[in-house]
């Protein structure tokens, strides 16, 4: 079948693309989540030391992505204002009406992991904060228990390392989910596979851990603090064993779908090596994972022998680098799979308009939400590490000693 | 038998007692599982899966058949299903399918907004990058609309059931309870589906569903004038539809994917996908 070489034939209902910019924002926004909360979780849970530094960031940083990754979905129903029938009256068979669930369990732990391991740090500032409204508001988000005892705190650990034991495959779940939305779709060659949660469990990881040493390295530069090259190093080696088996899996994916030269093969390869050849070999293989593997590569085989100040820069940069292949990974997914009609015989072509509701605009402004939390967060949580981060014009000339509190 | 005492019952021995009872209560659960599961339907309609144990099947379960042979492309079928049912511009329920074949092995497929002005007299070649310079060996006309498919995909990923089948075996949309995700779009094979522009909500061919419930013929198949598409009662073993079944070869679309289409096609080609 379908040897002839065939000309550009779209069926009429694909003349253009039902799921655009927003879509493929939605797993990258997820996928930051799923990562950094795996980070945080290394420090918390298994106590990899040196992640420290990061443990608490990372852990809301989780939380104000997860906060906005149901904005780009409601930004594509065509009518937001049924979403929560997916809860109120789902279908048992369809794998999107899990979402609601997944999302709203992995949230309340995430939330209540985060409480958990800021209370005793809100239960000082309900006591020593600056102004009274501060107090009253710690006082709130410390549900009122302001004093911590050392059995509570033990409390609180055994409870954390509970909801985390559930919250890791929560978080991988969450998120693997996002890849079954596509790999199940049979009527898309493109995107049906089983590696396709794999695949998007892994770039999930990479994106986040990426995020994070991205956002530690520009903080800790703007100011003007000492980046901790333990933990940045220990960041980059995470990136980079999870980026090597990132890149094999999506590599055996396509080499799969080669190799198996199905029917569909001849239109993917056409899509590829055409429509999808700068996103995919351009900015999802060369610059986001060759150049990455080789920078990542080197700060983990040669450690001390880099300079600090070199590997904070390799680390900045193969951060950002990442951030783009797995925005790149998405695109070529989310889009590239609709890119071609089911027809196996036409292209669709795609042009991301600036303004509208899935516009570049649109995108940019969804993808701040994260980062204007973040900055909301670190005006009432110490982000970095301890209190001892803390601002210290926001307690009081009589607070008590902040190092009694730290842990 | 009787019960052994503790000292008796060693653990060797009371592992070997429930390897043995365990597995005859296996085997007999198998027996009864295998038979249970041989059981043939006593009645059946053609192509159609068995019922579910203790129930028959509806009096009336349609069926649509394309007979590729006779359509001659006149797109009255894709102009009687946007009048009748106000098709959005740029969509279509059904449309009619041309294919071309040259005697370099080139297939040319077009369907030139779906078929609804016809086609032209002269051969499909404007589309190629180069002259094809050829005359072509030969052509035909195919029909497309929704398969109606009994184990469909649409209704599978719908996240809120508003993708529905009715007891007939129609495949409908509440444009009510859809939220307008679009998975249900994504996941049909046959590109059935689309968004209506107005409603923001999944559309599809119904098999004119206000119609064939009054006894009425589908638009398509009512404004057909070459008989190529013929609708009826599957159930109903004196129908057409059921003569034709029963007297033909009929293909699926895309069999491989196993969606149980309901449309099935006679005169089906292997480039026709």
């Amino acid at each position: 079948m379908h040897h002839y070489v065939t000309q550009g034939y779209v069926l009429p209902n694909q003349a253009h693309l039902y799921w655009t910019t927003m879509i493929a924002l939605y797993p990258y926004i997820t996928g930051i989540v799923a990562g950094a909360f795996i980070i945080s979780s290394l420090y918390h849970v298994f106590d990899k030391e040196e992640l420290k530094p990061v443990s608490r960031f990372s852990m809301l940083m989780a939380l104000a992505f997860l906060l906005f990754a149901t904005v780009p979905l409601l930004m594509h129903l065509g009518h937001p204002e049924r979403a929560f029938s997916i809860m109120f009256t789902p279908n048992p068979t369809s794998a999107t009406a899990v979402f609601g669930f997944i999302y709203s369990t992995y949230l309340c732990i995430l939330s209540v992991e985060i409480w958990l391991v800021y209370r005793a740090d809100i239960a000082y500032l309900s006591h020593n904060a600056r102004s009274a409204p501060m107090r009253a508001l710690y006082w709130v988000l410390a549900l009122g228990v302001t004093e911590v005892s050392d059995a509570a705190r033990r409390l609180d650990r055994r409870v954390m390392i509970f909801l985390a034991a559930i919250g890791i495959p929560a978080a991988v779940f969450l998120h693997g989910y996002v890849g079954f939305l596509f790999g199940a779709v049979k009527a898309d060659p493109y995107w049906a596979s089983p590696l396709m949660p794999v695949i998007f469990i892994l770039s999930a990881i990479v994106s986040g851990i990426a995020m994070v040493i991205v956002c530690y390295t520009v903080v800790q530069w703007a100011k003007g603090r000492a980046v901790d090259m333990k933990c940045t190093q220990s960041l980059m080696e995470y990136a980079w064993y999870f980026l090597i088996i990132d890149v094999s899996i999506e590599a055996l994916e396509l080499v799969n779908h080669a190799y198996m030269a199905n029917e569909d093969w001849r239109i993917l390869r056409q899509l590829i090596m055409t429509r999808l050849w700068t996103s995919m070999f351009i900015f999802q293989v060369l610059l986001g994972s060759v150049i990455p593997l080789l920078l990542f590569g080197a700060v983990t085989v040669f450690k001390d022998r880099i300079a600090a100040g070199t590997r904070q820069a390799i680390g900045l940069i193969g951060g950002l680098l990442l951030l783009v292949q797995v925005a790149a990974m998405r695109w070529n997914v989310v889009i590239g799979g609709q890119m071609y009609s089911k027809s196996l015989r036409g292209f669709i072509d795609f042009h991301v308009d600036f303004g509208g509701q899935e516009g570049i605009l649109a995108v940019l402004a969804v993808f701040s939400l994260p980062f204007l939390t973040l900055f909301a967060f670190s005006r009432v949580l110490p982000l970095w590490g301890s209190l001892a981060t803390f601002p210290k014009q926001w307690l009081k000339d009589d607070a008590a000693d902040i190092g009694a509190q730290d842990h | 038998m009787t019960t052994p005492t503790r000292e008796e019952l060693s653990r060797r021995a009371f592992l070997r007692k429930c390897a043995e009872q365990g597995s005859a209560t296996f085997v007999f659960g198998g027996m009864v599982l295998t038979t249970a599961m041989l059981r043939l339907p006593q009645e059946g309609v053609p192509g159609e899966p068995p019922p579910k144990a203790g129930k028959k099947h509806p009096e009336v379960i349609y069926g649509f058949v394309v007979d590729t042979t006779k359509c001659i492309g006149c797109g009255s079928c894709v102009r009687a299903c946007k009048a009748e049912n106000n098709v959005p511009d740029g969509y279509n329920r059904t449309w009619v399918e041309q294919y071309t074949f040259y005697p370099n092995g080139e297939v040319v497929v077009n369907s030139p907004k779906g078929g609804e002005d016809g086609f032209s007299d002269d051969f499909p070649d404007s589309n190629q990058p180069g002259e094809i310079g050829q005359r072509p060996d030969r052509g035909f006309f195919v029909p497309k609309l929704c398969n109606h498919c009994i184990d469909t995909p649409c209704i599978q990923v719908c996240p809120v059931g508003a993708s529905y089948r009715t007891e007939e075996g129609v495949v409908l949309v509440d444009a009510e309870r859809c939220i307008g995700c679009g998975y249900c779009v994504q996941s049909c094979p046959f590109g059935s589906r689309y968004l209506h522009p107005v409603t923001k909500t999944a559309d599809k061919c119904t098999w004119c569903y206000h119609r064939i419930t009054k006894g009425l013929k589908p638009a398509c198949v009512e404004y057909c004038p070459a008989k190529a598409r013929i609708f009826g009662n599957v159930s109903d073993p004196n129908s057409e539809i059921s003569h034709i079944l029963a007297t033909n070869r009929v293909q699926v679309l895309k069999s491989y994917l196993g969606t149980n289409p309901r449309t099935r096609y006679i005169g089906l080609d292997s480039e026709v996908i």
